[in-house]
């Protein structure tokens, strides 16, 4: 009896495997739309972390002043956050009684966005920190005595950190592309609206539409590869080229 | 005579409570090769950071051609001086690029200038070779051809050919000589290498625990040592 039902399940998730190419490859505008508004939150979010984020952590590294610890620790802490509760805050101060409540971002692109950057800016800004960290510290005075100006020394650190500084972003890129409490919470999952690839595909699982959900689920790989490929290359490529 | 580079006045350097270093009147040419000899922990590198600005002296008074340095320095003081460290550290890139680093940095680059450098050190054939994959002489080459780059005024040494075999030291020493030669650059050079201070310096300067305890030309700071110190140091016995 254990044998049967494992070869049903095997067959049903063969099944889905097939109906998910055949999805793939035929006009689903709903999905292109899903997978449109992933790109855009996503990327976006990513955007303003790493605008941040790599100038925040790269500072932290750099500089020593009282509080730092501190302040190093709540970025460590950062990097752990649960999207869920990150998701949570974000709901309670866009609801209407929040603090921000008035801005009417609740169940928009634009909360997901807000929460998704909360997500990826300890990630991006920490693991910057600590690629700059792990510089050897006599580069920067030896920068310094060839006439590097201060804005000129970050940059060379930041290009010698250029390791930590591409994982920094994977790994915001990583924490923000799949994740599912905080979208869900802050944007509702609305059709055409606020669907990303990760609500979709708990929706179509619990809807019984596993061809649907596997289909996006492996979209969401695909983009999670692509991108992470892009962006290693790009750092291979720039290795000789990168102007300090 | 040659106009003066640096003035050093009652300059002292302390850390955590310790006194690392203390010159109370210094003075050195513009054009010249400065030797600054001792033992370890003399004070050494320690006076060449504070002649590179990277450090503010405790007490005491620095002036740079004629001007008190006030801290932080112009960065348009600051690219007059380069220093090549006891463990240079390249940028990770290819050799040609750490050379053309001071003047990318100055936005000069100008690719004949860093050609020649190639050439003069010898480093043609390694121009796109990555800085990881040099030998150490190659790897001391490289650096001070990327401290000459941007021509400076001021050239700090510090144990320039520490480890390295005859023929690279020959190699940097020459390079040393013929810098003197322009007249435009003054150098100042670390050593704990008697020998090597001998055939480069035009004057020479004795530090121990700090203190400067003998200074003067070359002939005679070699020839006829005022202190004892400075004497068993030349004749190598002063054990630390």
């Amino acid at each position: 009896m254990d044998r049967s039902c494992s070869a049903e399940v095997e067959l049903s998730f063969l099944e889905s495997l097939v109906e998910a190419a055949r999805l793939l490859f035929t006009s689903y505008q709903a999905l292109w739309s899903v997978i449109g508004l992933t790109l855009q939150v996503t990327g976006t979010a990513l955007a303003i972390s790493a605008v941040i984020g790599i100038p925040f952590g790269a500072a932290i590294g750099l500089m020593r002043f009282t509080g730092r610890r501190l302040l190093v620790a709540v970025l460590y802490t950062g990097m752990g956050l649960p999207p869920v509760v990150v998701g949570l805050a974000v709901y309670l101060l866009f609801s209407r009684s929040g603090m921000l409540g008035g801005l009417g971002w609740l169940f928009t692109p634009t909360a997901m966005i807000v929460a998704q950057v909360i997500i990826a800016f300890p990630l991006v800004a920490g693991l910057t920190m600590a690629g700059i960290e792990a510089v050897d510290p006599d580069l920067r005075p030896q920068v310094r005595s060839l006439g590097a100006s201060n804005v000129q020394v970050v940059r060379v650190m930041l290009a010698e950190a250029r390791g930590g500084v591409l994982a920094s972003i994977l790994a915001g890129f990583g924490g923000i592309i799949s994740e599912v409490g905080a979208a869900m919470l802050v944007g509702g999952n609305i059709a055409g609206q606020t669907r990303v690839l990760s609500t979709a595909i708990v929706l179509e699982t619990r809807r019984g539409e596993f061809a649907l959900a596997v289909a996006m689920g492996g979209i969401l790989l695909s983009l999670a590869f692509g991108v992470n490929a892009l962006l290693l290359n790009l750092d291979r490529r720039s290795i000789w080229r990168t102007r300090r | 005579m040659n106009a003066v580079a640096y003035a050093l006045r009652e300059v002292t350097q302390v850390y955590d409570g310790r006194r690392v270093l203390n010159v109370g009147d210094l003075t050195i040419q513009e054009g010249e090769i400065l030797a600054i000899v001792g033992p370890n922990g003399a004070g050494k590198s320690t006076l060449l950071r504070l002649l590179n600005f990277l450090e503010r002296p405790s007490h005491g008074e620095l002036t740079y051609l004629g001007r008190r340095v006030e801290f932080p320095p112009s960065l348009e003081m600051r690219r007059q001086i380069t220093m090549v460290f006891q463990r240079p550290i390249l940028i990770s890139s290819s050799v040609r690029e750490n050379i053309a680093y001071p003047l990318r940095l100055r936005g000069a680059y100008k690719r004949d200038r860093v050609d020649m450098l190639l050439d003069q050190f010898g480093l043609a054939r390694l121009a796109t070779a990555s800085c990881r994959k040099l030998s150490g002489g190659e790897y001391q080459r490289v650096a001070l051809a990327r401290a000459l780059a941007a021509s400076p005024r001021v050239l700090l040494l510090d144990e320039p050919t520490a480890n390295l075999d005859p023929h690279n030291v020959g190699l940097i020493e020459a390079v040393v000589q013929s810098v003197r030669a322009t007249g435009r650059t003054t150098q100042v050079l670390v050593t704990h290498n008697t020998f090597q201070a001998k055939r480069l310096a035009d004057r020479v300067v004795m530090l121990l625990d700090g203190d400067v305890i003998e200074s003067g030309d070359s002939e005679r700071f070699f020839d006829d040592p005022q202190d004892p110190r400075t004497a068993a140091f030349i004749r190598g016995e002063m054990v630390y």
